[in-house]
């Protein structure tokens, strides 16, 4: 590797050629503060945050953008340096709505934070314009005002960049540039897909999911419901974060005692409906092998890339799976199966949801998700607004003892685990099909090559006599991408799984907020997945199949994998959607 | 806030479409293609609604927000046509000191459009412009090549009647 030889802050360092001052002085302990950079999608040197002093330079530079080059002298932190951030941070806050004790933010907020660091002693120092936009409620998802929004352009990078959709960006110029969508219309009449990607990168409290934690309370103090509760697989390795604990951090046990202490009355695991859902995808799949079904088969676990698909490729429908997801299929069988066995009427069921996603919110109003006649899910609350529950209760989450879900619809396998992290719905799949094509136990159970957080991977497998050709993606703009080698004939596959969001869902729109400086390096996505394969590889069961709970299901509901009943109760039908 | 897009019924034709597509064909796949789209487009429709945006967003594969950022980033682009008759109020010093943004506001007020706007029927356009070196006449509109000055609020009424309002 090709280095430099620069000095910062009088430290001599030999650096890579080509990185930039901030990844060289982060390399050497220095934390540059920043506020529009998100790297590898937010690269415009726009906010001027995190100026830096770089000798013979006539101005003060971006290091956010600015590479190192031999011989470079950087000061990171001379009293110019520290005054000119302070200055155009006062300048920021002077258009910013500052109604922090009530944001949904706060304590959280890299604007609010930035002013601690940077050492704002007052915070009307300017007066800005200050237009009043009003609040757009208009998705089912989320909100956006833009009365707190300081233009950083992180939201239109990930909608445009990561997602490949571009709903949101920069209107107008000058006083008059806010973030919008095309034409000024509301975010819920355009062709956004909730993933909610633009939440999470999201520097203050412009940008948040609707919070439904008030439906949830009233259900709970209401007598007459029988409050359950249902966790998606990835929340474990993510709602430890929202309590201080390392990200990464496993926390299933303590999720369920939380949850136990909030007052419902069975706490579930989504994990479960996971394992559900790949008995009936892995027959659906090898039904359509047989038959000649359509082909490549493509996941219909994310609701984001379901909408994505609906909106922008209609004539890829036929290759959704008809499965519903894991939250719906859960819904579905806690309100027929579990109901019948209970004596409850599903009327007085409340099922609650557990999600790393937005999109949830919006899945769970979907037409044909009511097997029992009334929504398959009612609530879908994200794991923030968990978190946020956990906090109003008084519970100490770091003091809770670990307890165990409640039988029977707590019982999952490692394949139902890893559907949290992309490639996991693929190797659950695999572990599945391979067992049932091939007539015997597998000796290996991971499948590496569908491993890992690249956005897209590809792999071949022999499954009998067949080479199955498969191909992993996470993100939609990498979507786009496999769809058109798909279209083209480019590329052709048999199975694909597609996860809207980066990652997968430990990275979900819905996830705890992380600042962009650990966004931007960290591996957020890798740690929270490896929480994710340690506990499959340390669980008894590791094949959906194989999971006992799912079998008396079965055998005392569905019939058969894929019978006329588990179509009745599990399946689902989409629909073709504007573009604009 | 409320949506942009045009009050005036869309009336593109065929070929103003072929025309379209024969230009983004042109410039496909060109770094910076956009904007010289943009200026031909707006050179065969006379304007940019979101029907002409919708071809460029689906034909050239950028977001439909993406365009609409740019097409209303720069001035020189409109999102609604010239009225059959284009009204313009100066609003350059001399004009605004004598009166000339009541002017504005009374004709805005009137017609129900903003500046850059058009009525529903295609009737009118409003547009706030520069000086036009009629300063003597303070304060001046134009309505397609007919000066009007040393007018008060009160004339607005009269004049728009005269084109048919």
């Amino acid at each position: 590797m090709e280095t430099v030889a620069i000095k910062i802050n009088g430290m001599p360092l030999s650096v890579p050629k080509g990185i930039t001052i901030l990844e060289a002085a982060r390399s050497a302990g220095i934390e540059i503060p920043t506020l529009c950079y998100l790297k590898d999608a937010n690269e415009i040197g726009a906010c001027r945050i995190c100026v830096v002093e770089v000798k013979g330079a006539r101005t003060l530079v971006a290091s956010c953008v600015y590479p190192v080059a031999e011989g470079m002298e950087v000061i990171t932190n001379s009293r110019r340096v520290r005054e000119a951030r302070k200055t155009t941070l006062e300048l920021i806050l002077s258009t910013h709505k500052k109604d922090c004790l009530s944001c949904v933010r706060g304590g959280e907020c890299e604007l609010q934070t930035l002013c601690k660091t940077l050492n704002v002693e007052d915070q009307e120092r300017f007066t800005g314009e200050n237009p009043v936009y009003e609040i757009d409620r208009s998705a089912p998802h989320m909100f956006r005002d833009n009365n707190k929004c300081i233009l950083c352009r992180r939201c239109a990078a990930a909608c445009g960049r990561w997602q490949g959709i571009g709903v949101l960006g920069p209107n107008q110029r000058g006083f008059d540039t806010h973030i919008g969508c095309a034409f000024e219309q509301n975010l819920g009449e355009v062709a956004c897909v909730s993933c909610g990607q633009c939440i999470v990168v999201c520097p203050t409290g412009a940008l948040g999911e609707k919070d439904q934690t008030g439906l949830v309370w009233d259900a709970l103090h209401d007598p007459s419901k029988h409050v359950l509760v249902q966790t998606a697989p990835s929340i474990r390795a993510t709602l430890g974060e929202a309590f201080g604990m390392p990200i990464g951090t496993n926390v299933e046990g303590k999720m369920v005692a939380a949850l136990r202490r909030l007052g419902f009355e069975k706490v579930f695991d989504t994990d479960l409906a996971a394992d559900m859902t790949i008995v009936e995808e892995a027959h659906e799949f090898v039904e359509r092998v047989k038959n000649g079904g359509v082909l490549p088969m493509i996941t219909s676990c994310s609701p984001g890339w379901v909408k994505y698909c609906e909106h922008y490729f209609p004539e890829m429908i036929p290759n959704l799976s008809t499965c519903k997801s894991p939250q719906q299929m859960f819904g579905a069988t806690a309100k027929t199966w579990y109901a019948q066995k209970m004596g409850w009427d599903p009327k007085d069921i409340f099922m609650v949801s557990v999600m790393p996603c937005t999109a949830k919110k919006f899945e769970v109003g979907r037409p044909n998700e009511n097997a029992a006649g009334v929504p398959d899910v009612d609530v879908s609350i994200t794991t923030r607004e968990l978190a946020r529950m956990i906090q109003h209760a008084g519970l100490l989450f770091d003091q809770l003892p670990d307890e165990k879900f409640d039988d029977p619809m707590g019982e999952s396998t490692g394949a139902g685990v890893i559907f949290g992290a992309t490639g996991g719905v693929m190797e659950a799949a695999l572990r599945t099909a391979a067992e049932w094509v091939g007539g015997k136990p597998l000796e290996k159970l991971e499948f590496d090559e569908v491993r890992g957080t690249q956005g897209i991977k590809e792999a071949s497998y022999q499954i009998g006599d067949l080479t199955i050709r498969v191909a992993v993606v996470s993100g939609l703009a990498n979507a786009k991408e496999i769809l058109r080698r798909v279209k083209s004939g480019e590329a052709s596959y048999h199975f694909i799984e597609v996860m809207g969001c980066p990652g997968g869902c430990v990275n979900g729109g819905g996830q705890p907020v992380q600042t962009a400086s650990v966004r931007n390096f960290t591996d957020l996505k890798g740690l929270r997945a490896k929480a994710l394969y340690e506990d499959d590889a340390g669980k008894p069961l590791r094949k959906s199949h194989e999971n006992p709970s799912l079998l008396k299901i079965y055998e005392e509901f569905f019939g058969e994998f894929g019978s006329h009943k588990a179509h009745e109760v599990l399946h689902t039908s989409y629909v073709k959607r504007p573009r604009f | 806030m409320a949506n942009t897009k045009s009050a005036v019924p869309f009336s593109g034709t065929k070929i103003q479409e072929e025309q379209l597509r024969q230009v983004i064909q042109d410039y496909k796949g060109q770094p910076g293609a956009l904007m010289p789209v943009l200026q031909k487009a707006q050179e065969i429709y006379g304007y940019l609604p979101i029907e002409v945006q919708e071809i460029i967003s689906l034909e050239m594969d950028i977001p439909l927000e993406e365009i609409y950022g740019v097409v209303t980033f720069y001035s020189q682009f409109n999102l609604n046509p010239k009225g059959k008759n284009r009204i313009s109020v100066c609003l350059g010093t001399a004009c605004y000191v004598k009166g000339s943004g009541d002017i504005f506001e009374r004709l805005s007020e009137k017609l129900g459009i903003k500046s850059g706007g058009c009525t529903p029927d295609g009737k009118f356009s409003l547009d706030a412009c520069r000086c036009i070196g009629a300063c003597g006449l303070a304060p001046v509109i134009t309505i397609n090549d007919e000066v009007y000055g040393r007018l008060t609020v009160d004339d607005i009424d009269m004049i728009l009647q005269k084109y048919g309002a």
